[in-house]
């Protein structure tokens, strides 16, 4: 049975040790962990098991990207040495019905049988808190030790006169779409505006890219921003950075909108509209008021560095409470929250090397602090950077646009931060996150071992200038003496 | 042709530009040799600091260079500073380019801190030279300090520690952000050590905290991507041996770091990850002109080319376009090298000696009149501006000498932390 097969919810009995709001992967990953230790469990979703990720956002995402890439690929044949193949088109239906049936395979290993077969009691309904140690499921009263909000975000829908008549697509649904859109016009040049920018223009369609800031994903390195938008015009995408969408109509089967640039107006014809502005917090409807849990409704639930409510016994994580920098904190969230509410543990959030990456290509993936955040606490960071086109197997791949970027505090071998940008960023990045959460430092990056040739080759690279960089004229001395001998 | 020769004739080439440009009723000095074009004020700026060269070089008379210079001082002096659409300037500041005959605003463009700082750095280098007790000289004075005195520095942080980039009155400050190291050194420069109107002294470390210090090619770098970065504020202050708190931290100082960019730079051409220069590898990577908007696909890869942009390395953007005035106003931090990139240059266009004044940029790779590919038409006055004075600082170190005398520099410089050295 999948997660949308009717099914009987169990009658609570006693206390949960843990209660969780929410089966995205934050949730699931606390009761999966919660469960595995012996705790009593309660999972309550609203809608399908595997949240948004699953449903509507990271794996859809990835999916159709990932047919892109390939697109892509065919089209630069030519650069491996290999013939462009003749009479590529693009299956635009044949692509999305890839991506249900990634979704549908994957959201198989997170049914509800499963989760009960585990120890969880599954319950499907909307959550209601009504004190603070209970919550209500339609008529059933579900009472906790600890509780766990993970109810995640939903796309904002952006003020702009005349977009909701004109209709627009967002994560949630552009991958119901059947048809490929032939002129699609993205509004927000984050995260997800520029995966699904670069997607749909590899799959063929004409995309303009609106972004209001000066350059895309402002939260990262300016030097990641500039190669994505390199890489962005490549795949032919029309930028418009620095442009606000003031205005939409519909005129027959155009999608009119006015961008405005400064004081200068253009106006761009489309047929369909996605918007990636960014998320508001699931916060509405879940009595938090009555659980004296403290909240706002665009930043979401206030939590402290345990990722702990404004009640002790209630804890809150993910997209929910949006004020955490890390968009995807899963699993370091789920461990936390078992591990602090259960357990008496007193894991901090800010202790924890968390990854991200954008989904583009080329990837781009940070780990830790940035440098501009370290310079603001006055602390002297050095940056060793490695190009790809210095790493043999990225001109091999012929996958030579990104870098690799190690930030230590000046003097030191400890790893501050890292910032990867290249077709495989994502994986790469966990070389450094792994050191980073287990206390190693560039001497130890410097010193592992690894297959030769290989991309990450790059993050050693840059761990061995460190080390060439600390030489210092004594220890070169008594190098040359004992080779002399 | 002797080194000194080489570069009399390339400077001489480049100050001419300023000569044939200019118009003599109010100074102003067109942005580029191309018909119907504007003035700029950044290059009327370097058009300032290049008189007291020229009078040197023996190139033109000091009551002509002085007359010039007063002419230009009157027309900023008495052109309109309000909110009007086409005036001239506001709160001291100027709008970035000019109608070359009335001096009104044009193309709806924004009134430009950094390009007021470069026209300013020309006033008050013509400040410090014109020292004599004539008329003209003592009314350049006057004049110099009178209109950087009125200018409002601390208005155009809008509110903020750093700078904005620009205002303009149709939508007040423009929302560009400008992270990293950049050419404002000057900007903050003279900015903190304003009389009447300066900034803040914390807008120069909040505008030194979005630096980046990185090792690349296996260089210590302040890293800026485009050449002119490490070369605008240079051709008016000395920054041999004096250091910032940043500089004293990383134990360098700015000349130092220019030169150290010229290594990335050379690197990055002799690596030529994109494929685009097959034999001989130029650098000079920089804002400058571009083959335009074009896309292309040439053996398999995507190129797409780009107009007027500030091209960097090795972060990118590069289109294969190189700016030769670049190469060549690095003369002062890397003698050699510089020298070797233009005759280089000179080897591959020959044309070029016919006036000894280059081009905006040229690109090999773009399509061109001829297989030499894309070269950049006419002259633009930015370019000869930086070749005129930094040509200048390594013959003679006129420029800085007199720059170290400026009172708003010494005073900058101190404010912002600079110490040791000539300061």
């Amino acid at each position: 049975m999948t997660s949308s097969t009717p099914r009987q919810d169990p009658n609570p009995h006693g206390r949960y040790h843990l209660l969780i709001v929410g089966a995205g992967p934050t949730g699931l990953i606390a009761a999966q962990t919660a469960v595995s230790q012996g705790a009593r469990v309660a999972l309550i979703e609203r809608n399908l098991l595997g949240g948004t990720c699953l449903n509507t956002g990271c794996i859809p995402s990835k999916t159709i990207i990932r047919t892109s890439r390939l697109y892509r690929d065919m089209r630069d044949a030519e650069l491996f040495g290999a013939q462009v193949p003749s009479g590529i088109t693009v299956d635009f239906p044949a692509v999305m019905e890839r991506v249900r049936r990634v979704r549908a395979r994957l959201t198989e290993r997170v049914s509800a049988e499963r989760l009960v077969a585990m120890g969880i009691d599954v319950y499907f309904g909307e959550a209601r808190f009504a004190g603070r140690d209970s919550v209500t499921v339609g008529a059933k009263v579900l009472r906790f030790k600890n509780a766990l909000i993970a109810t995640g975000a939903r796309p904002v829908r952006p003020p702009i006169p005349g977009i909701e008549e004109a209709g627009f697509l967002t994560y949630e649904n552009v991958f119901d779409l059947t048809e490929r859109p032939k002129r699609l016009l993205v509004i927000g040049g984050g995260p997800v505006g520029c995966e699904l920018a670069q997607a749909f223009a590899r799959l063929g369609s004409r995309v303009t890219l609106v972004q209001d800031e000066s350059m895309f994903l402002v939260h990262e390195e300016r030097d990641a921003a500039q190669l994505l938008s390199d890489a962005l015009a490549r795949d032919g995408i029309e930028i418009h950075l620095d442009t606000q969408t003031t205005r939409v109509r519909v005129q027959g089967d155009d999608t009119i909108v006015d961008l405005v640039n400064s004081d200068t107006t253009r106006t761009v014809a489309v047929d369909r509209i996605l918007v990636g502005v960014g998320t508001v917090p699931n916060v509405q409807g879940l009595g938090l008021e009555a659980a004296s849990v403290a909240y706002d409704g665009a930043r979401g639930i206030r939590v402290d560095d345990f990722l702990r409510t404004t009640n002790r016994r209630i804890f809150a994580a993910g997209d929910v409470c949006t004020e955490n920098k890390f968009p995807h904190i899963e699993s370091v969230a789920g461990r936390i929250v078992t591990s602090n509410a259960l357990f008496w543990g007193r894991e901090r959030l800010s202790a924890q090397a968390v990854p991200w990456c954008t989904f583009t290509d080329p990837e781009i993936a940070h780990v830790g602090m940035y440098v501009t955040e370290a310079r603001q606490k006055n602390i002297p960071v050095k940056t060793f950077t490695v190009l790809m086109h210095e790493v043999d197997r990225a001109i091999a791949d012929s996958e030579e646009d990104g870098f690799v970027k190690l930030t230590v505090r000046e003097g030191t071998a400890k790893i501050l931060g890292a910032t990867v940008v290249a077709r495989h960023a994502g994986d790469l990045i966990n070389e450094i996150s792994l050191a980073m959460s287990a206390g190693l430092d560039l001497h130890a990056l410097a010193r592992a071992n690894q297959p030769f040739p290989t991309q990450s080759q790059a993050i050693k690279m840059a761990a061995e200038a460190y080390v060439q960089s600390r030489s210092n004229p004594l220890r070169t001395w008594l190098r040359t003496k004992r080779l002399s001998w | 042709m002797r080194d000194d020769e080489l570069l009399d004739r390339l400077q001489r080439g480049a100050f001419g530009y300023f000569v044939d440009q200019t118009n003599p009723v109010n100074g102003l000095v067109a942005d580029t040799s191309r018909a119907g074009s504007p003035a700029s004020i950044a290059v009327v700026g370097f058009a300032l600091s290049s008189y007291p060269a020229a009078v040197e070089r023996g190139w033109l008379e000091r009551e002509d260079a002085a007359t010039r210079t007063l002419v230009t001082l009157r027309f900023f002096e008495r052109s309109s500073q309000n909110t009007d659409p086409d005036a001239t300037g506001y709160k001291g500041f100027y709008y970035h380019f000019l109608d070359l005959a009335s001096g009104k605003r044009v193309w709806q463009c924004e009134v430009s801190p950094i390009d007021t700082s470069l026209l300013f750095a020309g006033i008050l280098t013509a400040a410090a030279y014109f020292t004599e007790e004539t008329s003209t000289e003592t009314e350049i004075r006057a004049l110099a300090r009178d209109l950087y005195d009125r200018i409002d520095w601390d208005w155009a942080r809008n509110d903020n520690l750093t700078v904005a980039q620009g205002w303009k009155p149709e939508s007040g400050f423009l929302n560009y952000g400008w992270q990293g190291y950049n050419e404002a050194a000057l900007l903050y420069v003279l900015g903190i050590a304003s009389p009447r109107h300066p900034l803040p002294t914390a807008s120069y470390s909040a505008w030194t905290t979005t630096y980046q210090w990185e090792r690349i090619y296996g260089v210590d770098v302040l890293y800026a991507g485009p050449l002119f970065i490490h070369q605008f504020s240079h051709a008016w202050i000395d920054f041999r041996k004096i250091q910032d708190p940043f500089m004293r931290e990383k134990g360098s100082d700015y000349f130092e770091n220019s030169r150290r960019a010229i290594d990335i730079q050379r690197e990055y051409a002799r690596l030529d990850p994109n494929e685009y220069r097959t034999s001989n590898p130029c650098w000079g990577f920089s804002a400058g002109d571009g083959p335009g908007r074009l896309a292309l696909r040439v053996r398999g890869r995507d190129r797409r080319f780009f107009e007027y942009v500030a091209r960097g390395v090795p972060f990118g953007p590069d289109d294969g376009t190189i700016a030769p005035a670049a190469a060549l106003a690095s003369l002062p931090f890397a003698p050699t090298l510089a020298l070797s990139a233009v005759r280089n240059f000179l080897e591959l266009y020959p044309e070029w000696t016919h006036t000894w004044r280059l081009p905006s940029g040229f690109n090999p790779s773009a399509p061109g009149a001829d297989s030499r590919g894309w070269i950049s038409e006419g002259h633009f006055g930015l370019d000869q501006g930086i070749v005129v004075l930094m040509i200048e600082n390594h013959r003679s170190g006129l420029i800085w000498k007199l720059m170290r005398d400026s009172l708003p520099i010494r005073t900058g410089l101190k404010r912002a932390g600079f110490t040791g050295g000539w300061l």
